[in-house]
């Protein structure tokens, strides 16, 4: 119990920092991947401190409410998993975060913001299932919805779960926002989308946003180390060895391919997960 | 327990009140005091039954008579059935009529020595029915009122029949009564084809060419279902010798092969009434009544009548071959027309299609017919009761003030018409958003799928709340976005009464919510005790601590957020649009150097997850599934 807290309270402190790093780290070696020098590691957060000093610029009044409730709700969706609750929970209050991310982009009624709006709400439709199977895997496994009782067992999930691991990671380019699938918030430059369902987010918008990001990368890296976490202490050094490992894949992956349609994102998530996930969901019920 | 007798005939009283009363001034003030009478009723029933210990209580009367009347009622509907099958020319539905109440009558006059059983049961789940009909029914009554003023104010086609049309929602209302309370299956095969029947009458009210259509498609689907009812009511009943709903059940549990067949058609009778795979047409057919009846179909009754069903005999069909044909006919109702609903632009289209995908879930979860998914199944009728009937008379409504029920008019409805857009919210919200009750429920019901290891249901749970958010977020997206409209040119022309009936649904569905660990634990545990004889909170106290801190964020957090952002200093700018912007965020410059107004639109796929693409395969799908399935358990029992 007492334990929980402290990783909650471990989690709020510390998960802007890791996952501002990691950002700036992701920059770095995506420049370096371009033969460029690319920015200083501790960059995003000079951005980040520039943004939350200039004035408040926006054009719709309640974006800033609907924005800070992404971030709350984002934060109660990490320390609910750093607290060892209920997985699926989890992923339902990430899913009403993920909402109110949606309503901040549409409230504005301007037509780049709205139309990456709609391709977030696809990313969110095509990603789901993963994580809902995700969860149920994990419940096979280790008998139980509870982070806590999942990370406790004596042999790491992943055993059991290749194929679900395979699935999340798939979705995790999507909810990272990485090419090929940055098709609601394109992170490069003049494309047709502008800045996408960010274009309307300006100042200390941004910031918010961008610190909530940070929070969700954490987040979601906790959910990758969770299958490899066991009651063996070792195991958490082995699980921070694949979170960089999975992270140095999705900088990879952002770096060699190209943006896709969003019809194709679909189809291919939800092929990937039937099959990775399905298959390995089959076998699963079958052995436990 | 006199109330209970005047609950099922006081609305068939009124109901021939109603009709009788051509002076609209007279018959709106029985109307609203009528509806009182039967909410207060419901409430009496209740609290009656409380102060006996919340036990169930089997009540018997000496019902010779009644028996008769209900014989002669039913063959009275059966005429009416017959006379306007002829009149309209669809000569065949009345033989579905004529064939079930014939062997009805056969069995009536030759029937066997029968058990002596009681006719009326009362416990937890009809007690929770009589107030989804009494409450919510009653609101609806109020609603119409006001809504039917309106109605042939602005439609002067159609002829002016709100006698007839308030006779059928009291009708309708006595005869939902009357099915939950009843436990003898006779009289719920009567309250049965009733209720069918009321349903036709309010489809084909406007008499329009579509509208006999879409009533004949619902009369005849719902009377194949009632077939079914019959024929397994009446093997039951020559076989086992008791026609009792519980002594199926408790046989059914027992494993007695003479209550498979019954168990197989009565929950095949109940999918046909809960609108799932291949029957679903009627429903979304049934819109074309006036927004009031389309609320009672949704939400208070008919639909609630299979599922009520369904929830009876899911003991019976837990594990059993019915129940997995159950289950699964559910799960991929759930699935398949929550992807039809997204490719639906017609607000009231998109409200048919999530009704029928989530009773589709409610279906599965009777299928699986665990403590469990029972659970979430009462749950997920609860909030979705409510909420329906919120948005149906909440789209009406706009529809009335906006000349229009499309979502894409509805582009800023927070700032056109704000009170309603608020309403919608909150309905909207009900459906599928943290930490309204449908997803804990559906929580429930994925991990009950996975203990029973229930793959396929497992998979359409997990994609079906997939595409069920895409078109609810897209929706609520809609409302809150900046108007395309300069100033005011709609005006709320909502009626009292109809706001009366919005604010207390707005209220229960928020209450529901706060309220719904309490819930749980003191009416909807004791109701899957009774069901299942064992009932330890399904609800394990970690998660209930969980949903109490979403809950408490949830609505606190906007709250404060919005404080906060009010008083925050901004700079208010236009959107960006290439720099061509013409002032506003309205207007920009198009290519031919004119100013040109900005619409947005939502993503609707309708070329790709139509219902004319996907309604046909899956009808194939399902009618396949059930054939085989029924004549693998007709088969099983009768070889």
């Amino acid at each position: 119990m007492k334990l929980g807290f402290a990783y909650v309270l471990l989690y709020i402190v510390l998960a802007p920092f890791i996952g501002g790093f990691l950002e700036g780290l992701d920059r770095k070696i995506s420049a370096r991947m371009q033969r460029r020098v690319g920015p200083p590691v501790l960059q995003p957060f000079y951005d980040v401190k520039k943004l939350l000093n200039k004035q408040t610029i926006t054009v719709s009044t309640s974006q800033m409410f609907l924005l800070i409730t992404y971030f709350v709700l984002m934060v109660l969706t990490g320390a609910l998993f750093f607290y060892g609750a209920d997985l699926l929970m989890c992923f339902f209050v990430m899913s009403t975060a993920a909402t109110f991310l949606y309503f901040a982009a549409v409230v504005t009624s301007s037509p780049y913001s709205s139309a990456g709006a709609q391709r977030e709400l696809i990313q969110m439709m095509a990603y789901e299932p993963a994580v809902l199977l995700t969860c149920v895997g994990f419940y096979l496994a280790a008998g139980s919805f509870n982070v806590a009782d999942i990370a406790g067992g004596a042999m790491s999930n992943i055993v059991f779960l290749p194929g679900f691991f395979v699935a999340f990671v798939f979705i995790l380019t999507i909810k990272m926002r990485k090419s090929p699938f940055d098709t609601s918030a394109s992170h490069h430059m003049h494309q047709e989308l502008v800045k996408g369902l960010t274009t309307e987010m300006g100042s200390r918008n941004l910031a918010i946003f961008q610190i909530t990001e940070w929070y969700e990368n954490v987040f979601l890296m906790g959910v990758v180390g969770l299958f490899i976490v066991n009651s063996n202490p070792i195991s958490i050094a082995v699980a921070v060895a694949v979170i960089l490992l999975v992270y140095f894949l999705e900088i990879l992956i952002d770096n060699s391919s190209a943006r896709m349609k969003w019809q194709q994102m679909l189809k291919i998530t939800w092929v990937v997960t039937l099959l990775a996930a399905g298959v390995n969901l089959i076998m699963l019920m079958v052995v436990r | 327990m006199q109330i209970v007798p005047f609950l099922i005939i006081f609305p068939l009283v009124v109901s021939v009140l109603m009709f009788a009363i051509r002076v609209n001034k007279v018959r709106n003030f029985f109307a609203y005091l009528s509806a009182v009478i039967i909410m207060v009723g419901a409430g009496v029933l209740t609290v009656q039954w409380g102060m006996q210990g919340f036990a169930p209580i089997a009540l018997q009367y000496d019902a010779t008579m009644v028996d008769h009347v209900i014989l002669a009622a039913e063959i009275i509907l059966m005429i009416l059935v017959t006379v306007l099958s002829f009149k309209y020319k669809k000569y065949w539905v009345s033989l579905l009529s004529i064939l079930p109440t014939g062997l009805i009558a056969y069995f009536e006059l030759n029937k066997p020595a029968l058990e002596e059983v009681g006719q009326i049961y009362i416990d937890h789940l009809s007690i929770l029915m009589c107030l989804i009909v009494g409450v919510i029914g009653g609101l609806i009554v109020v609603y119409a009122v006001g809504y039917m003023h309106g109605y042939h104010h602005h439609h002067t086609e159609f002829e002016d029949r709100r006698y007839y049309f308030f006779a059928l929602l009291f009708a309708f209302l006595g005869a939902m009564f009357g099915f939950v309370l009843s436990e003898n299956l006779l009289w719920i095969d009567f309250f049965w084809e009733m209720t069918s029947i009321c349903s036709f009458l309010l489809i084909g009210y406007t008499k329009t060419p579509e509208a006999i259509n879409n009533c004949f498609r619902a009369l005849w689907m719902n009377l194949l279902g009632g077939c079914a009812l019959a024929v397994g009511i009446v093997y039951f009943g020559y076989n086992a010798g008791v026609v009792s709903l519980h002594g199926l059940v408790d046989l059914a549990v027992a494993g007695n092969k003479v209550a498979v067949i019954p168990v197989a058609l009565i929950a095949f009778a109940a999918l046909t009434k809960a609108a799932q795979l291949p029957f679903s047409t009627w429903l979304i057919g049934a819109m074309v009544a006036p927004t009031p009846s389309s609320a009672l179909l949704h939400s208070a009754t008919m639909v609630k009548a299979g599922i009520y069903v369904l929830f009876r005999l899911a003991p019976a069909m837990a594990g059993t071959t019915t129940g997995f044909m159950i289950a699964l006919i559910g799960g991929f109702t759930f699935l398949v027309t929550s992807i039809m609903a997204i490719a639906q632009s017609d607000g009231k289209k998109v409200l048919a299609f999530s009704t029928i995908s989530n009773l589709g879930l409610m279906v599965a979860c009777a299928g699986v017919g665990t403590a469990e998914t029972i659970w979430a199944g009462v749950f997920l009728m609860m909030f979705h009761a409510i909420s329906k009937s919120l948005l149906f008379q909440d789209v009406g409504a706009t529809e009335n003030a906006l000349h229009s029920r499309d979502i894409e008019d509805m582009h800023g409805l927070l700032y056109i018409l704000p009170r309603l857009a608020i309403f919608m919210f909150i309905g909207i919200a009900g459906m599928f958003l943290a930490p309204f009750g449908m997803l804990i429920s559906k929580w429930a019901a994925l991990k009950a799928s996975i203990d029973e290891r229930n793959i396929i249901l497992v998979f359409f749970i997990c994609f079906g709340s997939a595409t069920t958010s895409f078109y609810w977020t897209k929706w609520m997206g809609k409302i809150i976005s900046a108007s395309h409209l300069q100033e005011k040119t709609f005006k709320d022309i909502t009626k009292k009464n109809e706001v009366i009936s919005l604010t207390i649904h707005a209220i229960m569905m928020i209450a529901l919510c706060v309220l719904f660990p309490l819930i749980s634990r003191v009416y909807v545990t004791p109701l899957i005790n009774e069901m299942f004889g064992f009932g330890e909170n399904v609800l394990p106290d970690a998660i209930l601590y969980t949903l109490i801190v979403v809950i408490v964020l949830v609505f606190a957090v906007p709250f404060f957020a919005h404080l906060y952002s009010k008083h925050a200093k901004v700079n208010m700018k236009l959107s960006y649009m290439n720099g061509i912007n013409t002032g506003d965020n309205r207007k920009f410059v198009d290519s031919m150097g004119e100013e040109k107004t900005l619409w947005l639109s939502n993503y609707y796929m309708h070329k790709v997850i139509g219902s004319r693409k996907l309604m046909v395969p899956s009808q194939i799908f399902t009618v396949a599934v059930l054939l085989i399935m029924l004549s693998m358990i007709i088969g099983g029992v009768l070889v």
